[in-house]
């Protein structure tokens, strides 16, 4: 299994940029005409509404697609993601709803950026104090700052509480027929509108990756002390991560508010935080299509199989117990290659015969994953110490 | 990044309420006056301080007895147990259980002799600690050995410990339903004598003191007896602890032990005070709080874990009076982020393992 990925990732990693793209437009497209389709099987319909359950994916991949900035790339555990979530959309809320009290009503095409750079200052208010916490500080941080977020939706008069906010502006538009495109009972065309956005951000997030930015991510996650030592300066680089995963989940909150229509403070919880970050690491931290499908299938298969939710999170705590035994990497967890021209430099590595066989150049870090290590790799079999440290 | 252009003439009228917010998260005192849906008692504060004071002590004492596990754990593993506040939960069930099993209903108050009401309570004790320190070595078995034996990255520990947490949170949600167990109330509190006017009940000074003493009988185990030096020479260095004859895998389950037992002491002492308390997620705000303790007095170092406890008990009830109940747990947050901010390895620093090695 895990040399049949290790092969597809290099016969797509030998492929050249043009013919990638030759194979991504089709998928797209399917994925674009999917609701329409409604096939069969695929379907979740006597359940649940297929463009619906289909856009809640697309919110939720847009999710981990950000918060796999933060854990994937540079591997910062954030607890509270849902926080920026929460802000996107009660940014929204509040800059269109009729019962805010700031009176205005942009429309939504506005309220996107506005609401991006609320949430990306509120990533970096969030991570200049708490960024210089190395791990498990920062997770739990960052978990009491979505609970802040949470509280404050509660307790914060302007903010509504349970009563929350009606009418957020969504995208205008019409079909030909008259029906407008983005609605609350149709979701099709929002779906159509967050697989855009996916794709929009998921090409500014691959240019990022193989940017500066990008590579002082990764070194940070492998190992800060090094990379500070080696010139990144890794406490900016870190807040840089927080602030553009922040901005994404913004972006998602802001998705979320239009389609719904109605933003009130039961939807932020930890718990949907541990979701977010189950769907992250069940697809593979740092793989960008891993995270997708991890996200697709957190947020699909309850739709499609109709779980008792109570049973949905027994099942994700058991699979993020199993998972992390005996796949730590995720379902599609590839350790992202630490070369400062990715492509020629991949390809003058590992030549023709990348697309044949993964050959033995890395195979110490193929069979560990991709997670963050701390273990120095002259203890990893011999000390007793073990991971834990 | 520069805003677009449609946006900056906006800006002005966003910002206000939203990075307010932040700032309210990060620095509340500091914009209280402004907002009429926050207080700013002063009044009430001092008029409760001592009540607070003392009640916030026999809270604390709760938040302690949980964050010693914390903290213990975090010393020998440097692992955040985040299933621990689930192990408490498993504790007050256990104790919840035993009074339904001793006979007690909800909702009625025992006409019992006091002599077997403390009896009782004991064995509700006794219960708990031995639930919840099997509990705790059952998860460190099920889902942190197997990592160790693998070998795996530090995320992968924490994950597994949500993953544990969430998975024992809704095993007890299926079993028990999600609404809290009925009140079942042992020992109503009376007070027995007051200091400046406020009343201390009966509850909490046998709280405060039980909880003390099992402070002490934690810190002279892992400080005077032969396990203690074990645990204090893996939290010091696992490597040259397993090369002088310490076995490693034996301190862990000891230390998981103690962290579970300690947790079932402070799941008793819980219901005590909450009797409506046994519901299946009650432990997601203590486990967090007590954490917080632990950090607040430098996790790994057990006396911290107490200065901790406390600290933040008397802290959130200050807050209380001052900005309103509703802010409760938010004072409890932003102290939490305050101390990181200003003081990381807490008030006591970390020290498992220097203390006495």
């Amino acid at each position: 299994m895990r040399e049949r990925m290790a092969g597809v990732s290099h016969w797509w990693n030998a492929k050249s940029r043009p013919a990638q793209w030759g194979y991504m437009v089709p998928v797209v497209l399917f994925l674009l005409a999917l609701p329409v389709l409604n096939p069969p099987i695929i379907t979740t319909e006597p359940y649940t509404d297929f463009p619906i359950s289909l856009f809640n994916a697309a919110v939720f991949a847009l999710i981990a697609i950000g918060l796999n900035v933060v854990i994937g790339q540079a591997g910062l555990l954030d607890l509270g993601y849902v926080g920026f979530f929460a802000i996107g959309a009660y940014t929204a809320a509040l800059l269109s709803s009729p019962d805010s009290e700031l009176g205005v009503r942009y429309p939504w095409l506005v309220i996107v950026p506005i609401a991006m750079v609320v949430t990306m200052v509120s990533g970096v208010i969030l991570g200049t104090p708490t960024l210089r916490l190395r791990g498990d500080y920062l997770a739990i941080v960052t978990l009491g700052f979505g609970e802040i977020v949470r509280l404050l939706a509660d307790n914060v008069d302007p903010l509504r509480g349970n009563r929350g906010f009606q009418n957020i502006a969504r995208p205008g538009g019409d079909f030909p027929d008259g029906t407008p495109i983005f609605s609350q009972t149709d979701a099709l065309g929002f779906y159509w509108l967050a697989v855009m956005i996916i794709v929009i951000v998921l090409l500014f997030m691959g240019n990022l990756e193989r940017s500066r930015v990008g590579r002082a991510w990764i070194a940070v996650r492998e190992d800060e002390d090094a990379a500070e030592l080696s010139g990144v300066p890794t406490y900016r680089f870190k807040i840089w991560a927080f602030a553009i995963g922040a901005a994404v989940g913004g972006l998602s909150g802001t998705l979320f508010a239009a389609q719904v229509g109605y933003v009130n403070n039961q939807r932020f919880d930890i718990t949907t935080s541990t979701l977010y970050l189950a769907a992250v690491v069940l697809g593979g931290q740092g793989n960008k299509v891993g995270v997708i499908l991890g996200a697709f299938l957190v947020s699909y298969i309850p739709d499609r199989f109709q779980f008792e939710p109570t049973y949905r999170f027994l099942i994700f705590g058991v699979a993020l117990i199993v998972l992390m035994i005996f796949r730590p990497q995720g379902l599609l967890g590839m350790r992202q290659h630490l070369l400062a021209n990715g492509r020629q430099a991949y390809q003058k590595l590992f030549g023709a015969g990348a697309a044949v066989a993964p050959s033995g150049l890395t195979p110490s870090s193929k069979a560990r994953g991709d997670l963050p290590e701390t273990v120095p790799d002259d203890h990893a079999g011999t000390s007793p110490r073990g991971g834990g440290e | 990044m520069p805003a677009p252009a449609g946006a900056r003439r906006t800006r002005e009228r966003v910002i206000p309420t939203s990075v307010l917010d932040l700032a309210v998260a990060h620095a509340a005192p500091l914009v209280v006056h402004a907002e009429p849906w926050i207080n700013f008692d002063v009044g009430l504060l001092a008029d409760r301080f001592w009540a607070n004071t003392i009640n916030g002590l026999a809270y604390g004492s709760v938040y302690a007895l949980i964050a010693l596990g914390y903290t213990l754990v975090y010393g020998v593993l440097q692992l955040i147990n985040f299933a621990h506040s689930e192990i408490f939960v498993i504790g007050v069930f256990a104790v919840y259980l035993t009074f339904l099993g001793l006979g007690f209903e909800p909702g009625a108050i025992p006409n019992l002799p006091l002599a077997a009401i403390i009896l009782d309570l004991i064995l509700a004790g006794l219960v708990a600690m031995a639930v919840s320190g099997l509990a705790a070595v059952g998860l460190e078995r099920v889902a942190y050995r197997p990592l160790r034996r693998r070998n795996a990255p530090r995320l992968a520990f924490l994950i597994t410990a949500i993953g544990a947490s969430f998975a024992i949170q809704q095993v007890i949600r299926i079993w028990r339903g999600s609404n809290p167990e009925g009140t079942i109330r042992l020992l109503p509190p009376s007070p027995v004598f007051t200091i400046f006017g406020a009343p201390i009940t009966n509850l909490q000074i046998v709280i405060i003191l039980a909880s003390l003493a099992m402070f002490v009988v934690a810190d002279q185990f892992v400080n005077r007896s032969r396990l203690g030096r074990g645990i204090r020479a893996v939290a010091q260095d696992p490597a040259t602890a397993t090369l002088m004859g310490v076995n490693r895998e034996r301190v862990i389950m000891i230390t998981f032990a103690v962290g579970g037992i300690l947790a079932g002491v402070a799941a008793l002492f819980y219901l005590m005070t909450i009797p409506q308390g046994a519901v299946y997620n009650g432990g997601f705000l203590l486990g967090i709080k007590a954490f917080t303790a632990a950090v607040l007095g430098g996790i790994g170092n057990l006396r911290g874990a107490l200065l901790g406890g406390l600290i933040l008990g008397v802290v959130e009830n200050y807050g209380q009076s001052l900005f309103g109940g509703d802010w409760r747990d938010v004072v409890a947050f932003v102290l939490l982020v305050l101390i990181l901010m200003f003081r990381p390895t807490g008030i006591l620093g970390e020290s498992l393992a220097r203390s006495r090695a």
